[in-house]
């Protein structure tokens, strides 16, 4: 033993679901009085460890050791008792709840609101915290839903602070605000471990990285002695170069135009306001904004899927002539003649059905284009066994049910099928989401021969660095309105950055 | 008119708390998450195994009041215990379908309500198809003492057995924890978002055990208290009819609330006996028949109504009829 | 608060691997399980000997010729019902008002036998009664649908209203046609007549078995194999997806509650024109709950349906024979039918999970 305290400390813990080994032999120790990074890719099996020690999974075999002792957690409230809160990346909220009453959820004793209330606003002076405790959580946006989430972990008391990927839905300014805690509470003496990708942010806030695998244990660094190249060598195996090719746009024409769009949701809340941009032909337009600010329902609305409040989406022939988008469903737009694909950011709940096998997925896109009563089952069948082996997806076979495949090949599937029917106007959502480097270049290659044959791609993306490597023009969404659009390739990160969070910055080179 | 009310009520309350019990049980039920369409099975065997018990006491020969009354109770209790835990294993631990699961059990429930209730009667020996337990009645449906002296109002409010008291103490009670309590609160967490309580520390399948186990011994009553009490200890094959479903109806009525419960069990109670007080020799009977109607398309109504509206508080509890499973991707 | 806890003996983890051989393997063994637990019961309250507990119940179902005829027309009734049910099931809609469809359809069907007695030719009578039927079927079908679609109401919840509409509805026709009058019962509708009793093919009992045919025929190549099928497929599996790929959500649901309701309401036309030539309130009996189970025993496949219902009638005859033979009541069969459903049901947890004992793991950690 060194002279740092061990907090936590596993041994060869593993965990499968069916086939899939989440987590294969791990063993790690946490210290007290630091902020531990844990670092992989998605799907390397962060989530699973961590939840191993939050008490959501019980592992398959292995030990773990709390303060030196045998822990054996085998619910969220063993974990609690044993110091031990986790911050989820989907929130663990009860909606028609107020925020103090989700709070003080699985607390014992009798039930005093009033008491409850008081300390929730101890803990928000403490660290500057905004929550309003008799707010019931629908009426909540999603960063005071997180706050909620964060003060219900403190409110508790944990020693260790698990964060999974907490910054996903935060601005930077509350990012910031977060580190400042998190530090607090490492000054404190107590163990932190933020689950993450974002190597800019393991550098900012943490003391030492630990990097998963595939499931496996890789090692661990001292945050101040490593870089950002060799954690992401650790995390992705082999070096990466980190070159998306650009091929120049070949006479683009416009191909889709937006004018005035303004959406709102079921609550009223406006969710696109006077948003107007052009989509060309042969061109990738990023999309670049904070989760949330409206890509989702700009997409869908172009698509087909979102009730329109005001405004206009045309598509322009390739001889001038035009048609309004607007008013149609799917199937309409479809029925127009408008090849028009979409990459959705959900991939199992929208884009594909999880418990149908790859060939009855291919059909969701074409069944009905045979005039009979009855669906052909051969064609959606060759197209599959195509998709399954140009793109390389790994499935025992064509029947195998898609929800069984792992992250990366799902995603295949289904651009394979998005692309198959010569598209000339192709969105993606967040598409490479959860995939390893090379899936992920798959689809960047994917996307760019759509690109080279004349399609106008829509990329909405949240990694800058890609959407600033692949986009020929990145548009920034800023709290449902267009803040700029900006040249792919003249455009920086910093840039951008400013504008996905205030209005007025960044410069339009429209 | 006045007299009418005056005879019309405690026949509709006497209606209404077989209802009342069955529908707060139901609702003690959902608010975990658990659909239990069980419920009509659950009382058929609440009553027949206060029936069993009674049976088996009044052929011992002296009867006793406190065991007159508390052997039934127990029976009753302990078979719609049983019913509960066999319901709860089979959705919560095994995590089968809870429509299925509810539909076998009233099919299962109604079975042996019929099956026990033929054997007595045949033990019994009695030359109509039924079962009479006036002695264990008679302590049932005593009504509070000085209902007899105090005219219209006694005959309203102080003329039931201790049973349909209790009914109401028990929704007041449902009610009362189910919203101010912890326990109301983790139990509505649990039928909410029983991922989220369980993140919370708060024993899932513990809480859907017990608020579904004491879900049926309440609903157990209503058929204890419609034989022993409304019947006057008859017991007779199918008598109890449609009651559980009834109730059922009335937990989506009330909007999940015991408290409404209350009034809206005479309500229906009166609506499902109306028809009795229309003028007899009338040229077209078969009206009658409509009138029973009634509570079904009440329901119905209210049903679509609130699905209209889409107010989030007047929603079903949100997990409703889905099983959990911790660990699931 | 550091004290160790004991390890669990074991715990729950999803399976997807299962064959199929393998799950209808442990569905076998549960329904054998099942038998011997439902012998079990019989021979305590009968004091018969296991074996010839089911000689009995096999000799209720398939003793004579004639009861054989009345076993396979009682399934073919159920069989028609829980097909009826299936396309709602796969589109994830709880369709629990079977009950009601069926009673909506064989109503439809008594009141053209009533009321057009005598005044149209009997093969027109017939024909009207077919449409009038599936009419009330698909309507009684159509509430529900209609409403689910609009407002998202909880189908489960109004479907089980629309039968007790239903019942009441029937009562009142049975009061207004009641004869003779003051019997509470409609008796045999044109007895002498014959008006509307649908035609005889070989013998009483065939028609119904052969139309129970050609229903699970059609729907095989309904879900497996038509356009509709599949959409049904995608809405019962995720609303999402269907919006996306432009299937009209609302629309699938209200027409597969058509079929539903049409296909109940047929089954209401057996009853009434093929079968008893009356109607009560409870000429479904119950069916349209035991076709609930049927279908979900059944995966909701129509082939295997075939053989979950035969269980299940198969139970009810044998179980009433019983009951005869050894002057228990009637509602035994009932209780056998519950058992025998909880252990399927039942059974259903180890096809989808398996149980891993903790055994063996403290060596493991030795060795390495």
């Amino acid at each position: 033993m060194t002279d740092k305290n061990v907090a936590v400390s596993v041994k060869n813990l593993s965990k499968s679901f069916g086939n899939v080994k989440a987590n294969k032999n791990v063993n790690m120790e946490i210290y007290k009085g630091e902020i531990l990074a844990l670092l992989g890719e998605n799907g390397s099996g962060k989530t699973t460890l961590m939840n191993m020690l939050s008490g959501l999974y019980y592992p398959d075999s292995g030990q773990i050791f709390i303060d030196g002792k045998e822990a054996s957690i085998q619910s969220p409230r063993d974990a609690y008792t044993y110091g031990i809160g986790m911050v989820h990346q989907h929130f663990k909220l009860v909606d028609v709840l107020t925020a103090a009453e989700n709070i003080t959820l699985g607390e014992e004793g009798k039930l005093n609101i009033k008491k409850a209330t008081a300390k929730i606003k101890e803990i928000c002076d403490k660290y500057g915290f905004e929550v309003d405790p008799q707010k019931k959580i629908f009426n909540m946006s999603v960063s005071e839903k997180q706050t909620v989430e964060i003060v219900k972990v403190l409110y508790r008391g944990a020693d260790i602070l698990i964060l999974d990927e907490p910054t996903a839905v935060l601005t930077p300014q509350e990012t910031e605000k977060l580190f400042v805690v998190l530090k607090n509470m490492k000054a404190d003496g107590k163990a932190v471990i933020i689950i993450t990708h974002k190597l800019n942010e393991v550098e900012e806030i943490s003391d030492r990285v630990a990097v998963l695998r595939a499931g496996e244990y890789i090692g661990d660094m001292i945050t101040a002695e490593t870089n950002a190249q060799e954690m992401t060598n650790m995390m992705v195996g082999h070096q990466v170069t980190l070159n998306i090719e650009r091929p120049e746009p070949k006479e683009p024409k416009p191909r889709i135009i937006v004018e005035g769009l303004t959406v709102k949701d079921i609550d009223g809340i406006t969710k696109l306001e006077d948003v107007s941009f052009i989509a060309r032909s042969g061109e990738i337009l990023g999309i670049a904004g904070i989760s949330g600010c409206g890509q989702k329902e700009l997409l869908e609305s172009i698509a087909g899927l979102q009730h329109v409040e005001s405004g206009s989406v045309k598509y322009v022939n390739d001889d001038g002539s035009v048609e309004e988008l607007i008013g149609m469903n799917p199937q309409d737009i479809a029925e127009k003649g408008v090849a028009l694909s979409f990459v959705p950011e959900d991939r199992l709940g929208m884009g594909l059905v999880g418990n149908m096998d790859i060939a009855d997925n291919m059909m969701l896109r074409s069944f009905r284009n045979n005039g009979s009563l009855f669906t052909d089952k051969k064609t959606p069948h060759d197209l599959a066994e195509t998709i399954v082996d140009k793109l390389e997806v790994s499935t025992p076979s064509i029947e195998t049910p898609v929800r069984q495949l792992s992250g990366g090949n799902v995603q295949k599937v289904l651009v394979g099928r998005e692309i198959s029917n010569a598209p000339s106007v192709l969105m993606t959502a967040y598409a490479v989401r959860g995939l390893d480097i090379n899936s992920s270049y798959t689809i960047y290659d994917l996307i760019n021969e759509q690109k080279k044959k004349g399609t106008a791609v829509i990329f909405v993306g949240e990694d800058l660095d890609v959407l600033l490597q692949i986009s020929d023009r990145i548009l920034v969404l800023c709290d449902g309105q267009v803040s700029g659009i900006v040249e792919g390739k003249k455009a920086d990160k910093n840039t951008i950055g400013l504008m996905m969070t205030r209005l007025e910055g960044g410069m339009t080179n429209e | 008119m006045f007299d009418f009310l005056i005879t019309f009520i405690p026949r509709a309350v006497g209606q209404g708390i077989p209802l009342l019990f069955g529908s707060t049980g139901e609702i003690v039920t959902e608010k975990s998450g658990n659909l239990n369409l069980g419920i009509p099975g659950v009382m058929y065997v609440g009553g027949i195994c206060g029936v069993i018990g009674a049976f088996a006491y009044e052929q011992s020969g002296n009867v006793n009041g406190f065991l007159a009354i508390c052997i039934p109770l127990l029976c009753s209790l302990i078979g719609s215990l049983l019913m509960g835990l066999l319901y709860c294993f089979l959705t919560v631990t095994l995590r089968a379908n809870q429509n299925v699961t509810g539909l076998a059990m009233t099919t299962f429930g109604v079975g042996i309500g019929n099956f026990f209730g033929g054997s007595l009667i045949k033990l019994s020996g009695a030359d109509v198809p039924s079962i009479a337990l006036t002695k264990t009645s008679a302590y049932f449906s005593r009504s509070l003492p000085f209902a007899a002296k105090m005219g219209w109002f006694g005959k309203v409010f102080l003329s039931y057995g201790f049973l349909a008291y209790l009914a109401v103490i028990i929704a007041i009670l449902a009610s009362y924890i189910l919203k101010r309590t912890r326990p109301g609160l983790h139990l509505r967490a649990v039928g909410e978002s029983p991922a989220t309580a369980d993140a919370a520390g708060i024993n899932v399948i513990k809480y859907k055990y017990v608020a579904t186990c004491l879900g049926c011994m309440i609903a157990g009553l209503g058929g204890l208290y419609y034989v022993m009490d409304y019947a006057s200890g008859v017991w007779s094959n199918d008598a109890f009819g449609d009651r559980g479903w009834l109730a059922i109806a009335l937990v989506i009525f009330t909007i999940w609330r015991p408290n409404v419960s209350i009034f809206s069990s005479i309500l229906f109670g009166g609506l499902y006996i109306l028809y009795m007080y229309l003028p007899t020799g009338m040229e077209h009977m078969e009206v009658k028949e409509l009138y029973k109607m009634i509570p079904y398309v009440v329901t119905l109504i209210v049903l679509v109504v609130t699905s209209m509206r889409n107010k989030r508080e007047n929603q079903p509890p949100l997990s409703l009829g889905l099983p959990y499973f911790r660990e699931e991707r | 608060m550091n004290n160790k806890k004991s390890e669990p003996l074991f715990h729950v983890i999803k399976r997807d691997d299962m064959t199929r051989g393998k799950a209808w393997g442990i569905r076998a063994i549960s329904i054998v399980a099942a038998l011997l637990l439902c012998a079990l019961v019989t021979t305590v309250l009968t004091g018969d000997n296991p074996i010839s507990v089911y000689a009995t119940m096999f000799s209720g179902a398939f003793g004579s010729a004639r009861k054989t005829w009345v076993t396979l027309q009682s399934l073919s009734i159920l069989l028609i019902i829980s097909l009826a049910l299936t396309p709602a099931f796969r589109m994830r809609f709880w369709n629990c008002g079977g009950e009601g469809q069926v009673l909506m359809g064989g109503l439809a069907a008594a009141a053209c036998m009533v009321t057009l007695d005598g005044k149209l030719p009997n093969a027109l009578v017939i024909i009207i009664m077919i449409i009038a039927s599936i009419a009330a079927g698909a309507i009684w079908g159509f509430i529900p649908a209609i409403c689910k679609a609009k407002w998202n109401t909880n189908e489960t919840l109004s479907t089980l209203m629309m039968n007790y509409i239903a019942t009441q509805i029937v009562a009142y026709y049975t009061v207004l046609w009641e004869s003779p009058k003051g019997s509470g019962k409609i008796g045999i509708i044109n007895q002498n007549s014959n008006i509307g009793w649908l035609p005889e093919i070989g013998n009483k009992y065939l028609l119904s078995i052969l139309v129970a045919l050609l229903v699970t025929g059609f729907l095989y190549i309904y879900i497996y194999y038509s356009k509709h099928g599949y959409e049904i497929c995608v809405v019962g599996e995720s609303e999402r997806t269907a919006n996306y790929v432009g299937i009209k959500v609302p629309k699938v649901i209200v027409r597969t509650m058509l079929v539903s309701g049409a296909l109940c309401g047929l089954a209401g036309l057996l009853l009434v024109g093929g079968i008893n030539h009356t109607i009560t309130t409870t000429i479904a009996g119950g069916q349209g709950f035991t076709a609930i189970m049927v279908s979900w025993l059944a995966k909701f496949n129509p082939i295997t349906m075939i053989f979950t219902s035969l269980l299940i009638i198969f139970l009810g005859r044998g179980a009433g024979e019983i009951a005869t033979v050894f002057e228990l009541n009637q509602s035994f069969s009932d209780i056998l039918t519950g058992i025998i459903l909880f252990f399927i049901i039942g059974c259903e947890f180890f096809i989808r999970y398996k149980l891993v004992f903790r055994s063996g793991k403290k060596e493991e950690v030795k060795n390495v």
